[in-house]
């Protein structure tokens, strides 16, 4: 599924200072339901955001208008438990094209950036910084930059650099996806499945 | 070939990479695919958009379990989300020549039971499938390792995806398990050591005379739980009792094939002085019957010990606090004792036969909790069969239990087996999140055995009470 490319961003932030966020938090299993990719960001946090009579919970993050932005910042292993790819998609959906964490589950990042979310790892001492500038001044604005892997607070200045693998970074900023590059090796694939005995 | 010492996960994985992208993940090549009603269909709608079709469709293998009722199976499926998902997966199956065991085929259940009980899943190689427990199918030595959607494409588009190589950890547990000491206790007391991420980036290797002396069952559960510390999968070098659990199996190779597969894979073992990135060792003997009382599986602790305090922890107090406050727990509580609402035995974690006999064996000559609701899930028809043929129904309906239909059903709460809001349920499955067991519910992550003894007693019990 096409995504758009990713270079660089400037924008809010919306933090969210929870430790091990797992995706049945981000979209719970009964929203896994549809056949097709749409509408997810509408349960991004269902459970966190809405109650049961579905009447917003003014203390979410998602429900306070002041916090805006296409960076959704979380605590420490963000994404475990289910490899539900459905999380992404409800991240991407909302309108978010990043998540900054001190830590990733493996299967949330391979997602995400399979789907055009660029996951970005910070030292803890960085995400303590990121959320504290946002709790004094939630218009803190923070650029990310894929070519050069930095990671900045605007206002401040202080930055860090993060890591991606060339082959990813180099899909994201240009929309590329692996299925385009399994397409084109096809007949490798083949020689290898006929010499392994497949 | 090298003559240098290789891990078991080595051997299997090097031989799987088509092509290595220099700063970049490997073309691994995948051996067998299960997919499911809930993660594939927009994997096979991502074919229909590029027009590609599926290379080796006889690689792949469809069941229906996350979404499916387990009551009155044999009449339509009331939530028409749920039969609308489960009717793209019969006629994505159809279209393609994929091998499909919808709701109703006496093959169906859950994909991480009816892959090994149909010997599908074999030693040394490579099994992905869009559902986290994957890691399953590494009771067999294989690697196996759950993936996403966009993955599930790739893997139905090309039979390979594009995976950096984990970095390697030994997990080593010897010694002599106690009384009512099970697979899961095992589990659920290592990923309590590592906490919930401790194996994140890492692929797991159990070894040890615990996991030698363990059933395949066991050995199942065992794998099974390795995503809930962050590990992509978990695996046992495969010995006579994979062998002999294998061998006769329908999809299982025969013959002249199955001493040659045989010759292999008695060949899939980690060499003596191999190395890994980590390794721990833990002693059978400090395990107890394990509990969880938190909301996430390495918040566990054996059963008669106090609810830890936030201070003795490593991980932020707000956090741990906000769990808590979730599970109406607080800090140096018992947890024996504690009034429990529901108890749901099954899963991928716990619903093969070995599962339903410790959970007969103690509610045998019993009878049930009045106030407690006890969900009965076998994994499978062929699970079902089983408890049949043993005589384990007859001791369940004595004691006042109803058994169900195969499926996921209360792990993930898809269908209508839902905990409501606010009750306590002790749940033989893998996942004790917020919300996991349906809105508000609260689950305390333990082994059959365990939930037997809350199911007779309503009550957080230590089973070694109540063990003969």
């Amino acid at each position: 599924m096409a995504y758009d490319k990713f270079t660089v961003l400037t924008s809010t932030a919306v933090p969210l200072p929870i430790e091990n966020v797992d995706t049945d938090q981000i979209i719970p299993a009964r929203f896994l339901k549809a056949i097709e990719r749409k509408g997810f960001g509408d349960n991004l946090f269902r459970d966190w955001r809405y109650n049961n009579d579905n009447s917003p919970k003014q203390d979410f993050v998602l429900n306070n208008a002041i916090y805006t932005g296409k960076i959704l910042v979380g605590g420490t292993n963000f994404g475990s438990g289910s490899s539900r790819e459905h999380a992404a998609w409800a991240i991407y959906d909302y309108g978010f094209r990043c998540v900054v964490s001190s830590f990733f589950a493996d299967i949330f990042k391979g997602n995400a950036i399979n789907v055009g979310i660029l996951p970005v790892q910070v030292s803890e001492a960085f995400l303590d910084q990121i959320f504290k500038a946002i709790e004094v001044d939630p218009a803190t604005v923070i650029t990310i930059d894929l070519a050069a892997q930095t990671i900045k607070l605007e206002a401040t200045g202080a930055s860090e650099s993060f890591a991606i693998n060339g082959y990813k970074k180099h899909n994201l900023m240009n929309g590329f996806d692996d299925i385009d590059y399994l397409q084109a090796m096809k007949d490798d694939i083949k020689t290898f499945a006929a010499t392994n005995g497949i | 070939m090298s003559n240098n010492p290789n891990t078991l996960f080595d051997k299997v994985w090097d031989a799987h990479v088509v092509r290595k992208i220099e700063d970049g993940p490997d073309v691994f090549f995948i051996d067998r695919h299960f997919i499911h009603e809930v993660t594939s269909p927009v994997a096979f709608l991502g074919l229909e958009s590029r027009g590609i079709d599926v290379m080796f469709p006889e690689c792949t293998f469809a069941t229906a379990d996350h979404n499916t009722p387990t009551i009155n199976q044999h009449l339509p499926v009331e939530d028409p989300l749920s039969a609308n998902q489960l009717q793209a997966l019969e006629r994505n199956s159809a279209k393609y020549g994929i091998s499909h065991w919808g709701l109703g085929d006496p093959k169906n259940g859950i994909v991480h039971v009816v892959g090994p009980e149909n010997g599908i899943t074999l030693p040394g190689m490579t099994i992905v499938c869009g559902d986290s427990h994957t890691s399953t199918h590494g009771a067999f030595g294989a690697i196996a390792f759950g993936i996403g959607t966009s993955e599930v494409e790739m893997v139905l588009s090309s039979q390979c995806i594009m995976q950096p190589k984990p970095k390697k950890m030994r997990i080593n547990v010897n010694g002599q398990l106690g009384k009512a000491v099970t697979a899961k206790d095992v589990t659920l007391y290592i990923i309590a050591q590592l906490t919930t991420a401790g194996a994140t980036g890492y692929f797991v290797e159990y070894a040890g005379d615990v996991f030698e002396n363990m059933s395949m069952e066991g050995r199942m559960t065992v794998c099974n739980m390795s995503i809930e510390m962050g590990a992509r999968g978990g695996m046992i070098a495969p010995d006579d009792t994979t062998f002999n659990y294998i061998n006769g199996r329908e999809k299982a190779p025969k013959g002249a094939a199955w001493d040659k597969a045989l010759a292999y894979w008695k060949t899939l073992k980690t060499d003596a002085g191999a190395s890994f990135d980590k390794e721990y060792n833990f002693a059978a003997a400090e395990i107890e019957p394990m509990i969880t009382y938190g909301t996430n599986p390495g918040m566990g602790m054996g059963i008669s010990k106090h609810i830890p305090k936030a201070t003795d922890l490593a991980g932020g107090v707000a956090t741990y606090e906000k769990s808590l406050k979730y599970m109406g727990f607080e800090e140096d509580q018992l947890m024996l004792g504690k009034k429990v609402d529901y108890v749901f035995i099954g899963s991928c974690t716990n619903g093969r036969i070995e599962d339903f006999r410790a959970f007969a064996s103690i509610v045998k000559g019993r009878k049930k909790a009045d106030h407690i609701t006890a969900w009965i899930v076998p994994g499978s028809h062929i699970v079902e069969a089983q408890i049949k043929e043993e005589g384990i129904l007859d001791i369940l309906t004595e004691a006042g239990f109803l058994l169900r239909q195969p499926g996921c059903s209360a792990c993930l709460a898809m269908n209508d087996d839902k905990i409501p809001a606010g009750k306590y349920a002790v749940s033989t499955s893998n996942r004790n999140f917020e919300g996991r067991q349906g809105p508000g519910s609260r689950t305390l992550l333990a082994s059959p055995y365990v939930a037997a003894a809350a199911a007779i007693t309503g009550v957080v019990t230590d089973p070694r009470d109540l063990l003969a």
